[in-house]
């Protein structure tokens, strides 16, 4: 393994440890500034479940973060990583709760920035808009339980020891299980970036399970976070649970229990797949942030006891951390990256070709962006992303929305279709005999788009149809994929090509 | 799970004990007033002894709790109340077991015609005690029903202070010697105290409890 490797996951550790030492404050924060659990043991506790998630769960996370911008090459990584860990660093510093994704987006906007890479601002303003649905859901969802709670306890009549008791218990409950799913969802923020490369071998442990070098990743990830749980995690505590509101065992228990609760039922893809399953309505899914809706929860609790009772200026100073922290990273981010390419010369992006192809031409038109002007590019390939850009901006006012479908049209990839894996590989999937007849009729054409593989392969609706029904169209959407893995090509052998 | 709660329905358990004992102590007070009044020394004594052995024990079982309470970080929140409840009841019982001690050792000449108002005033203050228990009793339980028994204890308060007050007019007007008068002043006041005491508890817990509702 070469050296070099250890120096860019650095700084991904490093954005491990500021994660942990921001986000302690998520999962037993209220526990910890109500004095019903030790910070020790609290540290302890999340430490593990943070690991566990990380290890366990981890792998499976795909980010919507992806979608904003596809960070390919190692010092690139390496870069925004050590970007958004300081600008997160230097919040944990001002003791100021941001979340991990929105510094993690101003990094990759930086990156995109920078490399002259279109954002999706279609998916940025999605997640934008989760910032503001998160505390709102989270405080609704605080209100409620506060209400609800309080009517209770009064009519259940529970000796005040008993419910010290059941709060203890409740609040190391969901503190395990919310340090399990920030482990298990944020490790993607992480690591994700460093999981292309390959850093470790799989360990195969006397033939009963054996680990793959991403989970090793993540694991190494999660340690990193549990660390920063452990060193660092008490500052921010204390400034939610003591200057923005003053947090007792029960309020705080409703407060981790309404941000689990809003994350588990807004976010969870496994809650969707049960309740499809069970034929019961799904609840839609949105992208939510765990600080936001950590403090959304504070502010919920605390409207419903008393209004009076919230420090709104420290809400305030929260509130604007949350705007400091991604543009801070972005703007790091792009500044480093200067220093990492031009000083230290080493690659922040890997070269991906595009090329507009006559197919690419009809896509545009199909999305009703004028093409008559990029008739002069057909057939040309270009290794960067910022000439490409210009070009097509002196070709026509492209706005960003068009030029953002154009690069995703004309990446150059690599696909050949081969009918024995098609036979070996998809027969074990659950693919249909018709499914995979029908693939390999395509066999040994070759697709330097796409775009051109789906419309050729996925042609026939009869057998990739999409038909609204949720569990059927992912089971769809997941055959696409492995068939879109299964003949993409590494090495670029554009013969043929169609 | 179970472990931990079997050890927080110990403490319920010693907590109830504990107002139990004040309970007891502020009716053996009761008992040992009426046997003085009525010239059963023997009676008295005992009923003085069995007092002191309850304010020691008393004072063992809130001091175990507190120390639980303490190094178990227990009730974070209403800890300091909690404690300063039991500490201030702890003091009612202290007034109730030091008042039947004065009489065993002033031995005060309580005159005949005011034997039915001492029985009063005995059963007014501790009434005031009783209703203080109660309180905390339901503080720990069932909060809505505190404020009733701080209403009660304040009732019985006014009315012990005007039975106190009944007494010292009436012997002030007797042509019994001064000191005499003095004395029975004394022991009225002591016996007034029960109730101040039992009223400062409540107020306490007027305090405690809106903490509670928070």
């Amino acid at each position: 393994m070469d050296i070099s490797i250890w120096f860019f996951i650095s700084s991904g550790l490093f954005l491990g440890w500021s994660l942990g030492a921001n986000h302690a404050v998520n999962v037993f924060g209220t526990a910890v500034v109500s004095k019903m659990v030790r910070f020790r043991t609290a540290a302890i506790i999340a430490g593990i479940f943070v690991i566990l998630g990380s290890f366990i769960s981890g792998s499976g996370t795909t980010k919507t973060l992806t979608e904003l911008g596809g960070i390919n090459a190692i010092a690139g990584s390496f870069t925004v990583a050590l970007a958004v860990a300081i600008s997160i660093t230097v919040m944990t510093k001002a003791q100021l709760p941001v979340s991990t994704s929105q510094a993690v987006i101003g990094g990759i906007i930086g990156w995109n920035i920078f490399t002259g890479s279109p954002t999706d601002y279609n998916s940025l303003s999605k997640i934008i808009l989760s910032w503001i649905i998160s505390p709102v859901l989270a405080g609704l969802f605080g209100f409620i339980l506060y209400k609800i709670v309080k009517r209770y306890l009064k009519i259940w009549k529970i000796h005040l020891l008993e419910i010290d008791s059941y709060t203890r218990i409740g609040l190391i409950i969901i503190g395990a299980l919310a340090s399990y799913s920030l482990g298990a969802n944020n490790i993607a923020n992480v690591m994700g970036m460093f999981a292309s490369a390959p850093l470790f071998n799989e360990i195969n442990i006397s033939g009963l399970f054996s680990i793959s070098g991403v989970q090793q990743l993540y694991l190494l990830g999660g340690l990193a976070i549990a660390i920063g749980i452990i060193t660092y995690g008490r500052n921010v505590m204390e400034t939610v649970g003591k200057d923005l509101y003053k947090i007792s065992p029960i309020t705080g228990l409703i407060v981790v229990t309404a941000e689990f609760l809003v994350l588990t039922l807004f976010t969870s893809t496994e809650l969707e797949s049960l309740l499809l399953k069970l034929n019961l309505p799904t609840i839609p899914l949105v992208p939510l942030s765990t600080t936001q809706a950590f403090i959304g929860a504070i502010l919920g609790v605390g409207l419903a006891k008393d209004p009076l009772s919230i420090n709104f200026r420290v809400f305030g100073k929260i509130s604007l951390g949350w705007i400091i922290a991604p543009l801070s990273a972005g703007i790091i981010t792009f500044i480093l990256l200067f220093f990492v390419q031009n000083v230290f010369e080493q690659k922040v992006i890997n070269p991906v070709p595009y090329e507009i192809s006559k197919s690419v031409v009809q896509k545009l038109k199909e999305k009703n962006i004028d093409t008559s002007n990029l008739t002069d590019l057909i057939g040309k390939r270009f290794y960067n992303k910022k000439i490409f850009r210009q070009e097509l901006l002196s070709k026509s006012k492209f706005d960003n929305d068009q030029i953002f479908a154009i690069f995703q049209y004309a990446i150059v990839d690599s696909f050949r279709v081969d009918s024995v894996a098609a036979k070996n590989v998809l027969s074990t999937n659950q693919f249909s005999s018709s499914q995979i007849n029908h693939l390999k009729t395509f066999h040994g054409i070759s697709y330097s788009h796409k775009h051109d593989l789906e419309s050729d392969l996925f042609s026939d609706s009869s057998l990739w149809e999409i038909t609204g029904n949720k569990i059927a169209d992912k089971s769809i959407l997941e055959k696409k994929l492995l068939i879109e893995n299964l003949f993409r090509i590494k090495e670029k052998n554009n013969s043929s090509i169609k | 799970m179970s472990i931990f709660l079997k050890k927080t329905k110990k403490l319920e358990i010693q907590i109830d004990e504990y107002l139990d004992l004040v309970i007891k102590g502020g009716l053996i007070f009761k008992l040992g007033i009426k046997c003085y009044l009525e010239n059963q020394h023997e009676a008295f004594e005992n009923y003085l002894k069995e007092l002191r052995d309850i304010e020691e024990k008393a004072d063992d079982l809130r001091r175990n709790i507190e120390v639980k309470l303490y190094t178990r970080t227990l009730i974070p929140e209403s800890r300091g109340d909690v404690l300063g409840l039991m500490e201030s009841c702890d003091k009612v019982l202290n007034i109730t077991t030091e008042t039947l001690l004065e009489f065993s050792v002033e031995i005060p000449i309580l005159f005949p015609q005011l034997k039915s108002d001492f029985l009063d005033i005995a059963e007014s203050s501790i009434a005031c005690l009783e209703n203080t228990v109660s309180g905390i009793r339901s503080y720990f339980k069932n909060i809505d029903a505190v404020r009733d028994y701080v209403t009660k204890v304040q009732f019985y308060r006014k009315e012990t202070n005007k039975i106190a007050e009944k007494i010292k007019r009436t012997i002030f007007r007797t042509e019994y010697e001064l000191s005499q008068k003095i004395h029975t002043r004394y022991f009225t006041f002591h016996i007034e105290r029960i109730a101040e005491q039992s009223e400062d508890v409540c107020d306490r817990l007027s305090i405690a409890i809106i903490k509670r509702f928070e």
